[in-house]
């Protein structure tokens, strides 16, 4: 059915909003990164003072910026590790399987905020669950959260509670793998690691190749755990990009600044991203 | 079960997984059922005894003795619970309402009929789902102050009315699969487009509208960004936010606090268990089509 005036009605609602929220305050905040704004008063124009004191006066950007690759470039592929294994493992053939994959997935539908607040709990250094049972076999756990070397692990470790979601994704994907090239494989005399590196691997690259990417786009938006657990500290161990950008933009009211970061960040998650595409043609197979 | 010899198990292999996945479980279950024994505990359980720096955690202090459930309604009389309760529903309902419906109308405008620049558009909205909200946040917030809703529920419900392009994807997905003879039926009889939409492809769309509905309680109910932006009157608070500002507050009251996290994330997992397919299948979808 061609209709121009019809096509349009329907997707006007869509139309309407990405024009309001999304062309509007994207060329808006071009502007704002070269402004000094306060929300109260009107922005001044600054010129390029926001990037310069970004680029060179400014070390807790920085450190922002490295906590969240470190924590995208360790996260991010741990996750991914342990969900496939998981995945794997959920796949076999044993009674009472739908069991543990519903055991596996809860955790991923708590709400941040609550499971914050759990980690929070158990992590507390004196009277928390998790030194309490190390206590039990001898050891002294360390601060966790309240530890700069630590505090960042802790963090890492929780995202790997929530791999549930990932898990059935990969499920989704192994079930997709036709029966036949196990069967060819297992003809060629291929043992089960064979099996698991030759086909199920390669067949499994563009579920792995989407799980990444969405990984790392998840990593620079990562907020509320830090938010709610750590607020960044100790010694900003745990500031991470997004959160230093609502602390400089609600706390400090810089922004123009803050718009300059979001900028950056714009710039860096697209980099990212598209080194990753580039990377894709090599070991993402699409296809039997 | 699929039928890959990847699966075919041997008997000492079948105890072998059950025993891994046993001892995997365990990490998975332990932070929530710690929630809920916490949340059952008196301060004795809890607090290390006089003279002890540490309190005597340990497996068997899983089990709450005396079972204490004064924690809850005290949870309750420390923060506004039917309150935020109020809120986050009414939250919910609205965003619900107002994603599911205009993005299938935009889904059935981009999957059935064909208009000028359909497809750059469409591009166009694939592209803003990769767009980090950061980007768009500041003057987003300058809008809606400029607006005078800051501080309202205003921010929090109108954008939801506007399409969500997540959703919007997967309707399309979901509505080019319908066969189109239904449709031209319609049509030959003079029905609009509205009515082919309204009465043909919506009511066999029931299983994608489920998923994105339940997609959107699920982000509006644990939504802690929004909230921490725009409301700052505690008649108004939203559950989730009203958690984090209840631990920054009173993060002492670890039996109450769990209390209130437990109370916050039960109805989440009940609703998993109402509508496990739906969840799982919706998952999958994201994953594997997406």
């Amino acid at each position: 059915m061609q209709s121009n005036r019809t096509g349009y009605a329907f997707i006007s609602p869509w139309l309407l909003g990405f024009l309001i929220f999304t062309v509007f305050p994207f060329v808006a905040s071009i502007y704002l990164s070269f402004c000094r704004y306060d929300i109260i008063s009107p922005p001044a124009w600054v010129g390029t003072a926001n990037y310069e004191e970004l680029l060179a006066k400014d070390p807790r950007l920085w450190k922002a910026l490295w906590n969240t690759l470190y924590y995208a470039s360790v996260a991010v592929p741990l996750g991914i590790v342990a969900a496939f294994a998981l995945a794997l493992l959920l796949n076999l053939d044993v009674k009472g399987m739908s069991v543990y994959r519903t055991i596996f997935f809860l955790p991923n539908i708590v709400p941040a905020v609550a499971t914050s607040i759990v980690f929070v709990w158990i992590l507390n250094p004196q009277i928390g669950l998790v030194n309490g049972l190390l206590r039990h076999i001898g050891v002294e756990g360390p601060a966790w959260l309240n530890d700069t070397k630590w505090a960042m692990r802790s963090l890492i470790m929780m995202s790997l509670w929530g791999v549930g979601g990932s898990v059935i994704i990969y499920l989704a994907g192994l079930k997709d793998i036709p029966a036949s090239l196990y069967e060819a494989a297992v003809v060629d005399g291929a043992g089960t690691w064979d099996r698991v590196r030759h086909v199920t691997i390669p067949m499994m690259t563009p579920v792995i190749f989407f799980n990444l990417i969405m990984g790392i786009i998840g990593a620079f938006q990562y907020f509320t755990q830090a938010f709610i657990m750590t607020a960044g500290g100790p010694e900003d161990s745990t500031l991470f990009y997004a959160l230093y950008l609502f602390y400089r933009a609600w706390r400090y009211l810089d922004m123009g600044y803050a718009s300059a970061m979001a900028w950056v960040l714009f710039v860096v998650v697209t980099t990212v991203t598209a080194v990753v595409f580039r990377t894709h043609r090599k070991w993402v197979h699409y296809g039997g | 079960m699929n039928e890959n010899p990847l699966t075919r198990l041997s008997p000492a292999q079948r105890i072998l997984t059950h025993a891994v996945l046993l001892l995997l479980a365990i990490p998975f279950l332990l932070p929530l059922a710690w929630m809920i024994s916490t949340s059952l505990k008196g301060d004795a359980q809890i607090f290390p005894r006089e003279g002890s720096s540490v309190s005597p955690v340990s497996l068997a202090n899983l089990i709450p003795s005396p079972v204490q459930f004064e924690n809850y309604p005290a949870a309750l009389k420390t923060v506004p619970f039917a309150v935020y309760l109020q809120n986050t529903l009414l939250l919910c309902l609205l965003n619900v309402i107002g994603a599911v419906g205009s993005s299938a109308v935009v889904a059935y405008g981009f999957a059935r009929i064909r208009f000028k620049g359909r497809e750059v558009l469409f591009v166009l909205l694939l592209a803003t789902m990769a767009l980090p909200g950061q980007v768009t946040m500041i003057p987003t917030f300058a809008l809606y102050t400029k607006l005078g809703w800051y501080g309202s529920f205003l921010p929090l419900i109108v954008p939801a009315f506007f399409g969500a392009p997540f959703f919007i994807f997967l309707m399309r997905q979901f509505f080019m699969t319908l066969p189109e003879e239904l449709a031209e039926a319609a049509r030959i009889e003079g029905a609009s487009e509205w009515d082919i939409f309204w009465r043909i492809i919506l009511p066999l769309s029931k299983p994608v509208l489920a998923t994105c509905a339940l997609f959107q309680f699920l982000g509006t109910w644990n939504d802690f960004f929004t909230p921490l932006l725009y409301l700052n009157d505690p008649s108004r608070y939203t559950l989730a936010y009203g958690l984090q500002q209840f631990m920054s507050s009173y993060g002492g009251k670890y039996a109450q606090l769990m209390a209130a996290a437990t109370m916050f994330t039960a109805p989440i997992i009940i609703l998993f268990f109402l509508a496990q397919k739906t969840f799982i299948q919706g998952i999958a979808t994201t994953g594997t089509k997406g």
